[in-house]
């Protein structure tokens, strides 16, 4: 009866690397079967998922063999955008590609503009625009979610996601925030089994209860844009109850930190020694002293009258702004949509976790001060945010709440709290400031993307116009850290602040559901100026797959997929580290290309030493890196630092600091694809401030003296903006940013209103967007396995919405915003904020791309919300093109998009339709079966 | 027809968490990916490209609306696949006896030599639990990835089914629910584990552990109750001159502070 064997074969090899199916960075077993792909798993040796997978991972498999992979270099041959094409040689395409930006390079750089989607060699990307000496470079950041990055830059030297996560076997009760079911995928549902698996709690913030949220103990239903009003009537209801961890603020924080409270130039900055070194009152003398000095507590309540200016503490200034009313639950709950009780129960919740049993580990350490302490204590309360809470104009201000909430229950760094992982924590001052002042033929003098600490770093000429082509740097966003991804074509198209020749794009669908208002990025593409030009004259494009965003360029240079390639995930860019490990890790060609495709990478260096750019040219003028491989073995940031931490030095036994191995990817993948190093025990919390830490970091080279350092509740940069506005200063804002700038730099967390809010009448709903796990940040939609999970997005509708209009089942709606109108198929959701309606993003296709029939449902039924948002605010008559963007970092405020919507009848099709776009590549099989081997 | 074991000597089978599942499909795209490659015929996708994509796939993620009346409304993820019933309907339906369940350890499993892609035994299953591969025109269904579990090519670690093995939030137990000692026995005892459909008469092997309560503190705290907790939001003194007043105080008694 029985006909199986027991034992079959599983795989005649496994290939271990790491995942690029979304931005997590698992390490997979690839079981090979004949020489081709059979089965991907995960590795259970590795840091980051521990032999988990999600359904992106194992749906790999299906990535590797699609049909909309494309095959070889293309030349386009018909009118932009109409996807016809004709194959041509990597020699012609790279001679192309240098013929167009070698004129460039001599003469105007700013005329490339080279941005990179979800690119995860951003070091070597930037690098190479460095040398390019173009300014206008960044990756997908801007679009994406800068604002917690930056915000927790700025505030704590290191932010969620890949730079941190909570302290998963200690937390009690974890409190996660935001829409979007993301960063980093595997470690947040490990993280919540395990949470789940001991009863620990999980209340989640978010308008909608998908995913995450579904298991939530909790859910608080929040309106769109206001959790920052939330996160700052907690900290009111915690500071009145005096639950705060006082000595760790004393400690750790500025909150003791002496801020002139007078008038003048220096109002509101700190209290200085001469060294430069912010100055707090000691508990024991009440003398002023310098923040670190030995052996010191300084005086959360401290006060000075010194040069005819009172200085006081932060702590005082921020109790004094929480303690007001305005900040009273009773003041925030209509607007949050959370009855008053409810927030002061999670108030009371937050405390009861927090300081009834605190986690304590006895192990002692030392801090910056020299002073030795017996135990690790901690409060079991953790947070993480998705993008939600930040995709948002007033994003930045509300990522920067919470981390002021979490600072004062003292539970970033200590045990049952927020962890960082190596390199992180790292403060702002050991970040870069931004670059972009270009010459002719000359490398920038420095990286392209960083954190300015005041007017004097922005990027901007003399008469305080912005260097870049996405403003990024400029008074209108001046902490754009990532730069503004979703601005370049607009600015470029509208000549604002200048005219560009060749956009440069990799891995950046800017044509369809990466672009704000995708109609009007189709539109600028494709537009001719009155000499039969293109405004935009000519484009490049990198992607593996027949994307949307082919169609419209110019030059296709075909990358492979993750299995055919080298990579490094490296401590340089975003790390794969946890927080008692650092760690990084390859991709190496598991399966070699079965097409005429080249790695992107090895497409710059190859590009690279075409130009001439120094780095990638030796010195007799020919080709420093054979490949992208051979960089990163060989390439040196600093000396004895480079791409990959593991296994430098000649015999491969140095790990951070080493020389180059030449066997160093050999050792990566005999040792599965990755390196770790664990964080010594007495380093594994209060990082920034723990001498034992801070000395390990320098020895792995993630800096080069100790930086121990305090969170800067107060943010003294973000005042210096704001000084500057307030008439203060050399360098002045425009007047008509002035105002603005003055509301948004405010140095300690504030809430406005988000975009729209002004027409909040007429457009009453508020609309959202999210990815859903099975596709997030993968290129799921013509994944075989994936869209048969998620090949339709209906809009969902909550029940007061669905029941006011009339709505049934099969029915379809008109929604409008101030931009436009779509046509789509509704469903109803109960568990869904009632005046909140979201979809699925980027299921909808576009007809024609993606290898899929021009009848699939995503390409029919499926939509984008992308079409109702802007790129740009409606027009104020003033003369300004106002982009919708947070000011202070210029993160897309997607999530600020407000709507209307009727009932219609059923259509065939979502609208707007556009006409299919020509293929690249062939169709794909009518039966799939897809074993291998025999 | 087709004949069940009086007893069988283990009944292996899984344990899933409906308070962790986050439906994430991790699961099913596990199970597709082995499953096609391993134990006989390949799961095959129909129009993979086109318009009415439709696969054969051994394990599907449902999610569920529930609206109680004095909470917020709440989404359920329920991972479906074959239950390996005690009293399998599939089995005793079969007119081939290529369906059978096996006396070592209670798996159900169809030889694919015998079916004749009648489906009887898909009609019979209460739980749809069945699928009918399109290209082989056989009966597909979960098989506990027999060809896994006492796989002597995999780790032992490994020897589990693929949907376990890749669970990131760690919702999918296996083991012996016939032995009331096993890690999943005392997992099923400790949180109420529950038969899916227990009127059916089936006796699945596979149980479900419920969602714990959901939205305590809505229930109540909408109301202003909130009195349990009430006392960790006392406030230290009245007005912001007030608590600079409780500060001194409090840090007064920091060690090392202003005594």
């Amino acid at each position: 009866m029985n006909t199986h064997t027991p034992s079959p074969r599983v795989s005649d090899e496994v290939r271990k690397t790491t995942c690029y199916m979304c931005a997590c960075r698992c390490g997979i077993d690839v079981h090979m079967k004949d020489g081709q792909v059979a089965y991907i798993e995960g590795n259970r040796d590795h840091p980051v998922n521990r032999g988990v997978l999600c359904a992106k991972g194992s749906a790999g498999i299906m990535q590797v063999n699609a049909p909309s992979r494309l095959r070889a270099p293309l030349k386009r041959v018909g009118p932009r955008g109409s996807g016809q094409f004709e194959e041509i040689t990597w020699e012609e395409a790279l001679e192309t590609a240098a013929s167009w930006l070698k004129p460039l390079r001599e003469s105007a750089p700013e005329k490339l503009a080279f941005f990179t989607g979800r690119d995860q060699s951003q070091s070597f990307t930037s690098f190479w625009a460095q040398a390019f000496g173009t300014p206008n470079y960044a990756a997908h950041g801007g679009f994406c979610s800068v604002n917690m990055a930056a915000a927790g830059i700025y505030t704590m030297g290191g932010a969620f996601w890949e730079f941190g996560q909570p302290d998963w076997e200690r937390t009690r009760l974890f409190l996660l925030f935001g829409v979007a079911e993301d960063h980093d995928s595997n470690p947040i549902k490990m993280g919540l089994g395990r949470l789940k698996a001991r009863g620990a709690r999980v209340v989640s913030v978010n308008p909608i209860r998908t995913g995450y949220n579904a298991i939530a103990d909790d859910w608080l239903g929040i309106t769109p844009g206001t959790d920052g009003l939330l996160i700052l009537a907690l900290v009111h209801e915690l500071l009145k109850a005096g639950r705060v961890d006082l000595e760790y603020l004393a400690r750790f924080t500025n909150a003791p930190v002496l801020v002139n409270a007078g008038d003048g130039p220096e109002a509101g900055l700190f209290l200085r020694d001469a060294g430069g070194k912010p100055l707090v009152i000691d508990s024991a003398t009440g003398e002023a002293v310098p923040f670190d000095a030995p052996g010191v507590l300084p005086d959360l309540a401290g006060s000075l009258d010194r040069d005819g200016a009172t200085h006081r503490s932060v702590f005082q200034l921020l109790a004094e702004r929480y303690l007001g009313p305005a900040h009273a639950p009773e003041a925030v709950a209509d607007r949050c949509g959370i009855p008053a009780p409810r927030i002061r129960a999670l108030a009371a919740e937050i405390a009861r976790a927090a300081f009834d049993a605190p986690v304590v580990i006895d192990q002692p350490w030392t801090d910056f001060r020299g002073i030795r302490h017996d135990r690790m204590v901690g409060r079991p309360v953790s947070f993480h945010a998705m993008r939600g809470i930040s995709a948002h104009a007033n994003g930045f201000q509300t990522a920067r709440a919470l981390h002021l909430l979490q600072i004062l229950l003292g539970t970033v760094e200590a045990p049952g709290g927020f962890r960082f992982k190596p390199p992180y924590p790292k403060p702002v001052e050991a970040h870069p400031r931004p670059n972009a002042t270009c010459r002719p033929g000359t490398p920038l003098a420095g990286p392209h993307l960083g954190f300015p600490l005041g007017p004097e770093d922005l990027c901007i000429n003399d008469d305080g116009t912005p260097q870049r082509i996405d403003k990024a740097f400029s008074w209108e966003h001046p902490m754009s850290a990532h730069g503004l991804m979703h601005m370049v074509i607009p600015n470029a198209h509208a000549g604002d602040p200048y005219r560009i020749d060749t956009l440069f794009l990799y891995m950046a669908n800017m044509s369809w559901n990466s672009s704000m208002n995708s109609t009007a990025a189709m539109a600028a593409l494709t537009e001719r100026a009155a000499d039969g030009e293109y405004v935009i004259p000519r484009i490049i494009y990198s992607d593996a797959y027949a994307s949307e965003m082919v169609a419209y360029a110019d030059l296709i240079l075909p990358d492979t997929t993750y299995l055919e390639r080298h990579d490094c995930i490296s401590l340089l860019d975003r790390p794969i580290s946890e927080a008692e490990a650092a760690a990084d890790a390859i991709r190496w060609p598991v399966v070699a290309p079965d097409r005429d495709v080249r790695a992107f990478q090895s497409v710059l260096i190859d590009l690279g030493a075409r130009l001439g750019l120094p780095g990638f040219v030796k010195d007799d003028g020919t080709a420093a890196y054979a490949d992208y491989a051979d960089y990163i073995v060989n390439h040196q940031r600093r000396t004895g630092v480079g791409p990959l931490a593991g296994f430098r030095g000649a015999e491969g036994t140095q790990g951070g600091r080493g020389a180059p191995n030449p066997r160093q990817l050999d050792r990566y993948i005999a040792n599965g694809g990755f390196w770790v190093t664990h964080v010594p025990d007495e380093a594994a919390f209060f990082k920034p401030w723990n001498r034992v830490y801070q000395n390990w970091a320098v020895e792995m080279g993630f800096y080069d003296a100790p930086q121990p350092y305090l969170f800067q509740l107060y943010s003294e940069p973000m005042r210096r903006f704001q000084l500057a506005a307030e008439g203060h200063g050399p360098h002045q804002p425009p007047e008509h940013l002035r105002e603005g700038l003055r509301a948004a730099m405010d140095p300690l967390p504030h809430w406005s209103p988000p975009f729209g809010a002004d027409t909040a009448q007429d457009y009453p709903l508020h609309a959202l967007t999210q990815r859903p796990m099975a596709m997030y940040h993968s290129w799921g939609s013509q994944n075989a396995w994936l869209r048969q999970i998620h090949g339709v997005n209906p809009l969902y509708l909550p029940t007061r919405v669905w029941q006011a209009h009339g709505f049934a089942d099969g029915d379809w709606a008109r929604v409008t915003s101030p931009h436009g109108t779509i046509e789509v198929p509704v469903a109803h959701m109960a568990a869904l904020n009632e005046h909140t309606i979201w979809t699925w993003n980027a299921i909808g296709k576009r007809r024609g791309a993606w290898a899929l029939d021009p009848d699939a449902p995503e390409a029919t039924k499926g939509f984008l919300l992308n079409h109702l948002i802007g790129a740009l605010l409606p027009a104020r008559g003033d003369g300004h093109r106002w982009a919708n963007s947070d000011p202070v970092t210029g993160q897309a405020a997607w999530f600020d998009l407000r709507v209307k919507i009727e009932r219609v009848a059923p259509r065939h099709s979502a609208k707007p339709l556009y006409p299919p776009v020509g293929s690249p590549v062939p169709k794909g099989v009518r039966l799939l079966r897809w074993r291998v081997g025999k | 027809m087709t004949a069940l074991p009086d007893t069988t000597k283990r009944k292996l089978g899984l344990v899933i968490d409906l308070d962790t599942c986050v439906g994430c499909h991790a699961c099913v795209i596990a199970c597709k990916g082995w499953n096609t490659q391993v134990h006989g015929a390949p799961l095959s996708d129909t129009d993979p490209y086109g318009a009415a994509p439709e696969g054969t796939f051994l394990n599907r993620i449902h999610s569920y609306e529930v609206q109680p009346a004095n909470a917020p409304a709440q989404i359920v993820h329920f991972p479906k696949s074959c239950l390996h019933c005690e009293d399998a309907p599939c089995v005793t339906v079969c007119p081939t006896g290529a369906s059978f369940k096996r006396e070592e350890d209670g798996i159900v499993l169809v030889n694919e030599d015998d079916c004749m892609g009648c489906g009887l035994c898909a009609w019979a299953c209460p739980y749809g639990a069945r699928e009918m591969d399109a290209a082989a025109g056989v009966m597909k269904k979960c098989t506990l990835c027999v060809d896994r579990i006492y796989n002597e090519h995999l780790p032992e670690i490994d020897r589990v089914p693929a949907c376990v093995r890749t669970c990131p939030a760690g919702a999918r137990h296996f083991g012996d629910l016939g032995d009331p000692d096993s890690d999943v026995s005392q997992l099923v005892a400790a949180r109420g584990g529950f038969d899916l459909m227990p009127e059916q008469g089936t006796k699945p092997v596979n149980k479900y552990l419920p969602p714990r309560p959901r939205d305590q503190g809505a229930i109540g705290a909408d109301e202003g109750d909130i009195d349990v907790l009430a006392p960790y939001l006392a406030p230290v003194t009245e007005g912001p001159g007030g608590f600079l007043g409780w500060l001194d105080r409090a840090l007064g008694q920091l060690p090392g502070g202003r005594g």
